[in-house]
This record gives structure tokens, C-alpha cells and sequence, in this order.
């Protein structure tokens, strides 16, 4: 997730819904609505501590001890809370685990549900007309999209977050990891790859879940 | 609601866009979302009447607005249908009355989203429905909040797993009470949903609340 506090130049947004922003904004806070500290606090959470760093930890994790995947697989709500991540919109968790046969991608048709505490505030194609138009109906396409090329004896599982409950894919560890740290593991498990619309990297490839 | 928001299986939207998603975003989309959370902080509403209030417009407007003008216009509706704010406040931009306490500072508001809001509740009767089950969806229209897609209305599915009661968003997002009712996730093959184009391996998962169900 990245944000552009260092960057003022917004001249690509169209000046109204920031200026309207704006505007509320400050006739809530004049009128004893929101607390600024409050805002800064939320923002901050969502920027700092609360992304796809947290969802990483809990795959690699998931890699490394086949009892927490287990966990993991049987009450993923109270195995992720185990590594400190619960709140909002991380309520009631189900984690899917990627195979060689099974591949598991997750969409939002109705909104834009998505698993806060593992992977924080969605991405804008997450959220945008196409990906929840087409991923249901065409998921195979809209992964090639994404460079997940699946053979056709690869079954894909879309699951279409209409409830409170949030999933969390677990994908497949790269091959050649074998002996790997825990940290070293968390590196390679991108936001995509928990939405099920990537892989894991292959070691060597750079970035992770930034 | 069968509105513009209802969009699984739609065309004309192209391909996904800005899938390497590595350029910073606007700051006011941190604000329009962190105002959303501080204000529900009030506890005026909950989080189906706030995705109703986000659906509840012409579908041209819900299609013309980016993501965070959806939720700021919500926003607005919200605080006026609830008496936070009034109509003639969000024009003028002047506050009118005293000033009020808000109800988290920064503290507060870390825990608040710590917590979060478990929907899962108690639910007198037994599941009418057992893992293996084949169920029918309804086919309704209602004009209120649902969250059954469209696309999934008067399909037969199985039942894959029960996940207790949770409060029903039909009636919490018109403030008609939580109504829990057992929750399952229910599984359709793809191509009783798309037809022929989808591939015969592959499935369609949604949470589904009982009363969106029939025995089949």
C-alpha cells in the first residue's frame, strides 16, 4: 500500500471529491464529530501496521510448521489471531489452500469485502468494475490478466465474499526453498498471491508483500 | 437491491486495471475512509446499513462515482437520515449547535478497529441444513438490501460448510433488527451459473444466509 503524504501533487484527481472531501472534514471535526487524532490514528493503522505484511507472516508461518497450517486450515480465525492480527473486517477468517489441482480466488461481487487484518485496505483493481464484473465469471481469464497462466486439469474455486466472512489463500511455497527461514519465506508472499490472483515468487524474484 | 453495485457477471468493464498498483494514491482516499471509520464510531448505523446506503443510488451515478465518492455520499446520507448532520450543514460547510464530544480520540479509535465487529450470533433453532445438502437459492427481488447476487437467484448449490448464526443484512441495514440466521457456504458449479464458456472443473462459492435457501 502506498501513500502520497511526501507527494502533493494530486494533478491527476479531479478536484471535486477531494475539495468535498475537504469539506467534510473539516465541518466534522469543527463540529465535534470526529476527532482529528482519531482520523490520524485510523490512517496511520492502514499505512503502517496493518497490510499484507501481516497476511505473509501467517503463510510463512503456514510453510514452515504443518500443525499451525493445520490450524490454520481448521479455524484460521483463531490461528491468525495467535500471530497478534484480529479486528476489523478480520472477524470470522477461512484460509484456502492453493494445490497443484486447486486454485482458489477471492472477489467481492456486490462491494469490495476483503480481509483488513491480514491484507489491509484493498487495492484499487480489487475494487474496480472489472475485477468484480468479470472474476466470477471468467476467472480463468482475468488470472492470465495477471500472468497465472493454470493448466486444464487445475480446478479454480472462486469464492464471492457476500457474508462477514474473509479468506485468506494460502499459495503454494516456491520450489527451492527447502531450509528456508520463516522471515526469509515472508518475503516472497505477495498481496496478489493471498486474493489468489498471483503465486508466490520464486526465490530470486525481488519485492514480497510490500 | 437490484442495482448498479450487483456487478458479477456484467460486461463492457474491460480489463482489469492497474493491476501493478505501485504509484502512490491520492491522499483524500485516506480521508474519505478513515472519516467513514471514526464515524461509525456513533454507532448510528452498522455496516449493512452503511453498504446499503452505498448501493442505494441511480445506477449511472453508482457507475460515474470512483470508490471513495460512494462511500463519502453514504457518509453524508448516513449522518443526515441519523440527525448528526443536517442537509443545510453539508451545504454551507458551517457547524450549527453547540459543539459536540466525538466518541474516540486516537486510542479509541485503535481499539475500536482491534476489536472490530464479530456478526456471529446465538440462533434458537438447529441449521435446517447439513454440510451435503443441495439447496436452492430463492429467486427474489427484493427492493432492499440482499446479498444474494443476482447471478446466484434460483441456482442449486451444496452445502460446503456452516458457520453458525450471523445477524441477517436484510433487516440490520434498514435498522429492522439483526435477525441472525444460520450462515453456510454453498457451492454451484461455474457452468450452472455462465453456461458453456466456463470450464466444467470449476466452482462458485458464497456465503449464504438460510432464508436465501430452500431444501431442493
Amino acid at each position: 500500500m502506498s501513500h502520497d503524504h511526501d507527494h502533493p501533487d494530486h494533478s491527476h484527481v479531479p478536484p471535486e471529491p477531494a475539495l468535498r472531501v475537504q469539506a467534510l472534514e473539516s465541518l466534522l471535526t469543527r463540529k465535534g464529530l470526529v476527532d482529528p487524532g482519531a482520523l490520524e490514528a485510523i490512517i496511520e493503522t492502514y499505512s503502517e501496521e496493518v497490510g499484507p505484511r501481516n497476511g505473509a507472516r501467517v503463510v510463512a508461518r503456514s510453510w514452515v510448521d504443518a500443525g499451525y497450517r493445520q490450524w490454520l486450515l481448521d479455524d484460521a480465525t483463531a490461528a491468525i489471531a495467535h500471530l497478534g492480527y484480529e479486528g476489523r473486517q478480520g472477524e470470522h477468517m477461512v484460509a484456502l489452500e492453493n494445490t497443484e489441482r486447486v486454485h482458489n480466488l477471492v472477489v467481492c461481487t456486490l462491494c469490495s469485502c476483503y480481509p483488513w487484518t491480514v491484507l489491509g485496505i484493498p487495492p484499487g483493481w480489487y475494487k474496480s468494475e472489472a475485477y468484480r464484473a468479470r472474476a466470477v465469471r471468467e476467472p480463468r481469464a482475468v488470472l492470465a490478466e495477471f500472468g497465472v497462466y493454470l493448466d486444464d486439469d487445475t480446478e479454480v474455486r472462486l469464492w464471492d465474499s457476500t457474508a462477514e466472512i474473509r479468506y485468506l489463500v494460502v499459495p503454494q511455497r516456491p520450489a527451492g526453498t527447502e531450509g528456508w527461514s520463516e522471515e526469509a519465506l515472508a518475503e516472497l508472499v505477495t498481496r496478489d498471491a493471498m486474493v489468489g490472483a498471483g503465486r508466490a515468487l520464486a526465490p530470486g524474484q525481488a519485492g514480497g508483500a510490500a | 437491491m437490484n442495482g448498479a453495485h450487483d456487478l458479477g457477471g456484467m460486461h463492457g468493464f474491460g480489463t482489469v486495471p492497474d493491476k501493478a498498483d505501485d504509484h502512490p494514491h491520492p491522499a483524500w482516499y485516506d480521508r474519505a475512509m478513515a472519516l467513514t471509520v471514526a464515524m461509525a464510531a456513533w454507532g448510528r448505523w452498522n455496516i449493512d446499513a452503511n453498504r446499503r446506503a452505498r448501493e442505494d443510488m441511480h445506477p449511472a451515478q453508482y457507475l460515474g462515482y470512483s470508490y471513495y465518492e460512494r462511500w463519502i455520499d453514504a457518509l453524508e446520507r448516513l449522518m443526515v437520515e441519523t440527525g448528526l448532520v443536517t442537509e443545510e450543514e453539508l451545504r454551507t460547510g458551517e457547524p450549527q449547535g453547540p459543539a459536540l464530544t466525538p466518541p474516540v480520540d486516537a486510542d479509541g479509535a485503535r481499539r475500536m478497529l482491534r476489536r472490530g465487529g464479530p456478526t456471529e450470533r446465538q440462533v434458537a433453532t438447529p441449521p435446517r441444513f447439513r454440510v451435503g445438502d443441495r439447496v436452492v437459492t430463492r429467486n427474489e427481488h427484493p427492493a432492499g438490501h440482499t446479498r444474494l447476487p443476482r447471478y446466484a437467484r434460483g441456482h442449486t448449490g451444496i452445502i460446503l460448510r456452516h458457520h453458525g448464526g450471523h445477524v441477517l443484512p436484510d433487516s440490520n441495514a434498514h435498522f429492522r433488527g439483526e435477525h441472525p440466521e444460520h450462515l453456510y457456504t454453498v457451492r454451484f458449479p461455474a457452468r450452472d451459473l455462465w453456461g458453456t464458456e466456463a470450464d466444467g472443473a470449476d466452482t462458485v462459492m458464497l456465503d449464504l444466509w438460510e432464508s436465501y435457501l430452500y431444501a431442493r
